[in-house]
């Protein structure tokens, strides 16, 4: 795969505060990459670098092979769209379409051909006279991003684009901007900080925390494998459980928690003899109940605390060792608070990350 | 097209800069430059041009044993003082006023700020007019049958600053009230209640949660009601001239005076000077307040 | 039984029309009566002046001389008005306040023009352009806007006469527009700080430069704060008296000036008919400005009081 952007030692400083650290992406021509992290990960101070919208302090920014570090943000060959949408108030949504391709001088008949093209694709047609003051959250995202598609470029930012929507538009637009990355192959870069939209959307999925990428993966992989504690715990809903254990030297393959010993001759190992104190992360979708539960390696008798019935399952809260645990049982269990529930566990779902440094075992 | 090589820090946003240029020449040169000159040039023996005689100190020992000027520091400390406190007062009763449930308010504030509007030249010879013993006033008080009653603050040197205190409130109270209004108005709706269901007094409840709460707006209107003070000068001049004597006199008329009728500008720089440290007296603890607790914090 | 009287003197916003619970009718309107009679007292010392001003000017000498100030004329006559704008004398000239307010209007329409044009394009720079340095230069404004007028003005006046503009209108707009900066820097470096950020960003993809983003984008979103700017210019230069004292010969003195000196020149007989009229006539332009724009004009003043 031909990478098209490519970020290299891409460091960003604001006097002390390193917002990027020596960051080092390829994202390939056609990806759609998502960059998830919470609030002042970083994320969208990257997008902004890549976009020219921000200086970096030092590295580089390479775009279809160029170096832009230092381009002006139209030279660059990308389109954007942002959370506010970003619409300019006074413009028509035509105005708004044709901004830049104006200010760039593209010919008459050419800038034409382009809205048609764009404003076919969003359905925006009937809107094309409207001020953005009379459009709906939905509709003027749609313009904001008939804007980025207009210029016709390889690259497409996305700064949180759905964020500012409603949740029932909000999967809407997923879906259509899912459809649109189909149906035109480009590159696109999507910072979120919801794994919904992350998981759905992303060819591969970057997860920043502190200016770093902790891990640079494919959805499942990320959500099966997470290399860090932090991205297991970010990913999925409700978060994975984590026991306090050990791993004894002298018994490599068992780690007990509690008056528990996990057996982990089956436990796919990133690091092979790896012993001390971990976290034994399991997803609670991944615990077995009823008669599945018989059949697992480990078993567990649990009392439910708090059961919330969400219909489609329902989530049992409980404890274990002192620490919350909850498991995630069929929508139509029978249980109530104060049953007890014997819970199956395997470990071959499961992920075990070292106290130390965090990293996956 | 695309440029390998950082740009240079100084043609970065070039255009943003050349068109901050006006505002660089304003601050270095007007703000800090003429400040610094006017400074310098007090410090010399200059009368009708500006001459570089060193003197030292003398323009300032000459001008504090001067009586006008002294008259001039009384009647802006007299006037400066009764104008803070009255004009809180006063703009904070109708702040308070307008905040009730009245009907016309708009057209009560339209009343309380009109003087607000029109200048101080015309401010101050129309109280010069209601003011004026023959005719204003007293006159029409004593044609009632009170034929004692005496108000002509304007031609008693002891009185004439509260007669331009007058005029001044009249001018300036209505831009309290709106500073006023705007900071009630900014206080949660929520407060009221929780004081209501606590069974607070309306009174207490103004006195030591909704005032205490309005200390940002409070603070501002004490800045520019102070910085308007120290510039009185229209009003005087329309007023009372300074009359009767020098009984009315500013110490910005006195700067005005030394400067372009008595050429005498190095006494003109040395006062202009003292007027410039009463304000940097007023900046710093409110700068102090306002910006520094916040950057420790 | 005092708490409940107390609870009636809480503000209106809490209690919408008709929301309130049970209240006793006879208290109710007694907290009105004085809140209405307080209000009408302090109206009266607010209206009084404009009252005297106009039945004054409205009157001829000898009814001023023998009445009561506060009477209504007995014989209307615009006398003193005719006579206020067009044949009073002040010094040699004897054309009226009409000069000084054409002179005025000379002084303010570019004054106010230049000075919004400038500290609109620095209230943009500063804010969405924000180059290194930049904020030396504002907190020098800013403070500079505190500096008592005194401190400055004789070294403009040198530089003035320099550049051979002193006691020239050019002059004199060029002074109403560097005093006039602080504040108007500051009420446009807020207004357009108030912009959301991304908006600019997507108009720099769009490939648009400084002045492009500024007139296309950023001056029409300006609208409703350039009309409290002109508001407010217009009705701060109108008024002024120090800087048309000092930077204008007497031929092209603003009205506040002819009108001080109309009104306290000793000599001649007082007509202080003509005189109120005169003052009438230089208080109608900032009181038209100020009756037709409302809520603007608050606006613009509360735009002094916000922090930068």
């Amino acid at each position: 795969m031909q990478s098209n952007v490519s970020i290299k030692n891409l460091r960003l400083e604001y006097g002390p505060v390193a917002v990027l650290k020596d960051l080092d992406l390829d994202i390939g021509k056609g990806e759609f990459l998502v960059l998830l992290g919470s609030s002042g990960c970083g994320k969208s101070t990257l997008l902004n670098c890549i976009a020219g919208l921000l200086e970096p302090t030092d590295g580089s920014i390479f775009i279809n092979g160029q170096n832009v570090t230092w381009a002006e943000p139209s030279e660059r060959g990308i389109g954007m769209v942002f959370q506010s949408y970003a619409l300019y108030p006074q413009m028509t949504v035509e105005g708004n379409l044709t901004f830049g391709l104006r200010n760039a001088k593209v010919p008459k008949d050419e800038i034409k051909r382009r809205v048609a093209k764009a404003s076919d694709m969003l359905q925006i047609q009937p809107l094309l006279s409207r001020k953005p003051a009379a459009l709906s959250g939905g509709q003027r995202q749609r313009v904001a991003i008939g804007r980025a598609l207009v210029r016709d470029v390889d690259v497409f930012l996305f700064d949180e684009p759905l964020s500012n929507l409603d949740a029932k538009l909000r999967a809407e637009l997923r879906v259509e901007i899912k459809r649109l990355h189909q149906r035109l192959g480009n590159t696109m870069i999507y910072v979120t900080h919801d794994q919904v939209e992350a998981m759905t959307l992303a060819d591969r999925i970057a997860i920043m925390r502190g200016g770093v990428v902790l891990q640079l993966a494919a959805p499942k992989e990320i959500y099966n494998r997470p290399a860090h504690k932090y991205v297991a715990d970010f990913i999925g809903s409700p978060a994975m459980n984590f026991l306090d254990a050990v791993i004894d030297p002298r018994e490599p393959l068992i780690a007990r928690a509690g008056d528990l010993a996990i057996p982990l001759e089956h436990y796919d190992f990133e690091r092979h003899g790896h012993t001390g104190p971990v976290w034994f992360g399991i997803r609670p979708e991944n615990l077995a109940t009823g008669d599945a539960a018989n059949s697992a390696p480990v078993q567990v008798d649990l009392i439910a605390e708090l059961v919330e019935p969400m219909g489609a399952e329902t989530l049992v809260w409980s404890t274990l060792f002192g620490t919350p645990f909850k498991l995630r049982m069929d929508g139509q269990a029978r249980i109530e608070a104060g049953d007890v529930v014997r819970v199956g566990l395997d470990p071959k779902l499961a992920s075990i990350f070292d106290k130390s440094d965090e990293l996956r075992v | 097209m695309a440029h390998t090589v950082r740009p240079s820090r100084l043609l970065k946003n070039l255009n943003a800069k050349i068109a901050a240029v006006p505002m660089m020449l304003t601050a270095v040169v007007v703000f800090f430059g003429f400040t610094l000159w006017t400074v310098i040039f007090s410090f010399t023996n200059s009368r009708m041009l500006p001459r570089s005689e060193w003197v030292g100190f003398e323009q300032y020992e000459r001008l504090w044993s001067t009586r006008r000027w002294l008259v001039s520091i009384e009647n802006l400390a007299i006037y400066g003082f009764l104008m803070l406190v009255l004009s809180l007062v006063l703009g904070f009763l109708l702040a308070a006023l307008l905040d009730q449930r009245i009907r016309f308010e708009d057209g009560f504030r339209t009343i309380f700020l009109y003087p607000y509007a029109v200048s101080f030249i015309v401010t101050g010879l129309v109280w010069q007019w209601l003011l004026d013993p023959e005719y204003g006033l007293q006159k029409a008080v004593r044609s009632l049958g009170f034929t004692s009653f005496t108000l002509d603050p304007l031609y008693d040197p002891n009185l004439v600053i509260y007669g331009v205190l007058i005029a001044g409130l009249w001018h300036g109270s209505g831009l309290v009230m709106c500073l006023m209004l705007a900071g009630l108005r900014g206080i949660d709706e929520d407060v009221w209640k929780a004081s209501r269901v606590d069974g607070i007094p309306a009174w207490k409840t103004y006195l030591f949660i909704v005032i205490p709460m309005m200390r940002p707006v409070l603070v501002t209107t004490l800045v520019l009601v102070t910085a308007g003070i120290i510039k009185l000068y229209d009003l005087i001049i329309a007023q009372t001239g300074g009359g009767p004597g020098i009984a009315s006199e500013v110490p910005a008329k006195f700067v005005f005076d030394a400067m372009f009728v008595s050429q005498n500008l190095a006494q003109g720089f040395a006062a202009s000077t003292m007027m410039l440290v009463a304000v940097i007296f007023v900046i710093i603890p409110w700068a102090y307040l306002e910006f520094g607790g916040k950057k420790n914090g | 039984m005092a708490d409940a009287t107390f609870t009636h003197t809480t503000p209106r916003r809490i209690w919408p029309a008709d929301a309130a619970g049970p209240r006793p009718r006879k208290r109710f309107s007694q907290r009105n009566i004085i809140i209405y009679s307080l209000l009408a007292v302090l109206a009266l010392y607010y209206l009084l002046p404009l009252y005297v001003m106009m039945v004054t000017s409205l009157k001829g000498m000898p009814e001023i001389a023998l009445g009561n100030i506060f009477a209504p004329p007995t014989e209307i006559t615009f006398e003193p008005w005719v006579k206020a704008w067009s044949t009073v004398c002040t010094g040699l000239n004897c054309d009226g306040l009409s000069r000084g307010f054409w002179n005025s209007v000379k002084i303010t329409v570019p004054s106010v023009f230049f000075s919004i044009a400038i500290a609109s394009v620095n209230g943009y720079a500063l804010s969405l352009w924000r180059f290194k340095g930049a904020n030396v230069f504002f907190t020098i404004l800013i403070i500079g806007a505190f500096i008592p007028y005194q401190v400055m003005i004789y070294p403009m006046v040198i530089l003035l006469r320099e550049i051979g503009i002193y006691g020239d209108l050019s002059g004199l707009v060029l002074v109403h527009t560097i005093f006039g900066m602080p504040i108007l820097t500051l009420l446009f470096r807020n207004y357009f700080s108030s912009v959301p950020e991304e908006l600019f960003k997507a108009a720099r993809v769009d490939g648009a430069g400084f002045w492009a983003i500024y007139f296309r984008i950023m001056l029409p979103m300006a609208l409703p704060i350039l009309v409290v700017a002109v508001i407010l210019q217009t009705t701060a230069i109108w008024n002024d008296f120090l800087f048309g004292v000092i930077f204008s010969r007497p031929t092209n003195y603003p009205m506040t000036v002819q009108l001080n000196n109309i009104v306290n020149s000793v000599q001649g007989v007082k007509e202080y008919n003509v005189n109120m009229a005169a003052t009438l006539l230089s208080a109608l332009v900032p009181l038209t400005i100020y009756l037709i724009s409302g809520k603007l004009f608050v606006r613009g003043i509360a735009a002094g009081a916000v922090k930068g």
